[in-house]
């Protein structure tokens, strides 16, 4: 079981290192998969990405892709509504909050997708 | 920088924050969109600065989630593990794959991952 939990993790990682948001292949993955509840699946892929961000940050930085400046006034901002948002999710029932997300994802692609073929057609014209 | 859009980047990272506290992932999603659109970042340099933006988020949303006992610390944080080594790999892929094959695999697992969800 152990292995199927680091496969999982590896999977994910990769989506992660890339700046592609790994949670969003993780989390499914535990709960479907492995039958994990939603808030555990969540802090799990909290955790996991304090700790691959580390690494991942090294390369992007070395590789000058990252614009600290940007981060930092984005970041100000951000954490203090990461931190109201958990302390939300705690709160709220794990199948909703499973749904809820499941929504997120699917409204994230369609808007990508109508997103990227306008790119595309502007590209070609 | 007019005030329209100083307001629209504002509200950006901080639903950005908000994703990623209450849905635990997410946020780096909401990230690279509006580095792309609103800070007209390349995608390889706002997937990268997303992960700078992200990774204090994800500390501060997991202190919660633990003080909250929505966390097991038991053989299932192997998957940190796994994660971590991923991520080293990831990060040396995204400099040697197009842009265009980044967003295409993204949207993809959105939409499976989103769907599988919403109807299990």
């Amino acid at each position: 079981m152990i292995i199927l939990y680091i496969v999982l993790g590896v999977l994910s990682g990769i989506l992660g290192g890339m700046g592609m948001g790994g949670g969003v292949l993780l989390i499914p993955l535990l709960t479907i998969a492995l039958g994990f509840s939603q808030k555990l699946a969540q802090g799990l892929n909290l955790i996991s990405f304090c700790i691959m961000s580390v690494f991942a940050l090294i390369i992007h930085i070395k590789n000058g892709y990252v614009n600290i400046k940007i981060a930092l006034f984005f970041g100000i901002f951000a954490v203090i509504f990461a931190i109201l948002g958990a302390v939300l999710a705690n709160l709220i029932s794990a199948s909703i909050l499973k749904k809820l997300f499941g929504g997120l994802l699917v409204l994230m692609s369609v808007y990508l997708t109508i997103h990227e073929l306008f790119v595309w057609y502007k590209k070609r014209t | 920088m007019n005030n329209k859009n100083k307001i629209l980047k504002v509200v950006a990272s901080c639903l950005t924050g908000f994703v990623n506290g209450f849905f635990g992932s997410g946020g780096g999603i909401l990230c690279v969109l509006s580095l792309k659109k609103f800070y007209g970042l390349k995608t390889k340099n706002a997937h990268a600065t997303t992960v700078a933006i992200i990774f204090p988020l994800c500390i501060v949303s997991s202190v919660v989630y633990a003080l909250g006992n929505s966390l097991q610390f038991n053989s299932k944080m192997f998957v940190s593990l796994g994660v971590v080594l991923g991520g080293i790999l990831g990060a040396l892929t995204l400099k040697r794959i197009k842009s265009e094959i980044v967003s295409w695999i993204f949207i993809i697992l959105l939409f499976i991952s989103g769907t599988q969800m919403i109807i299990s």
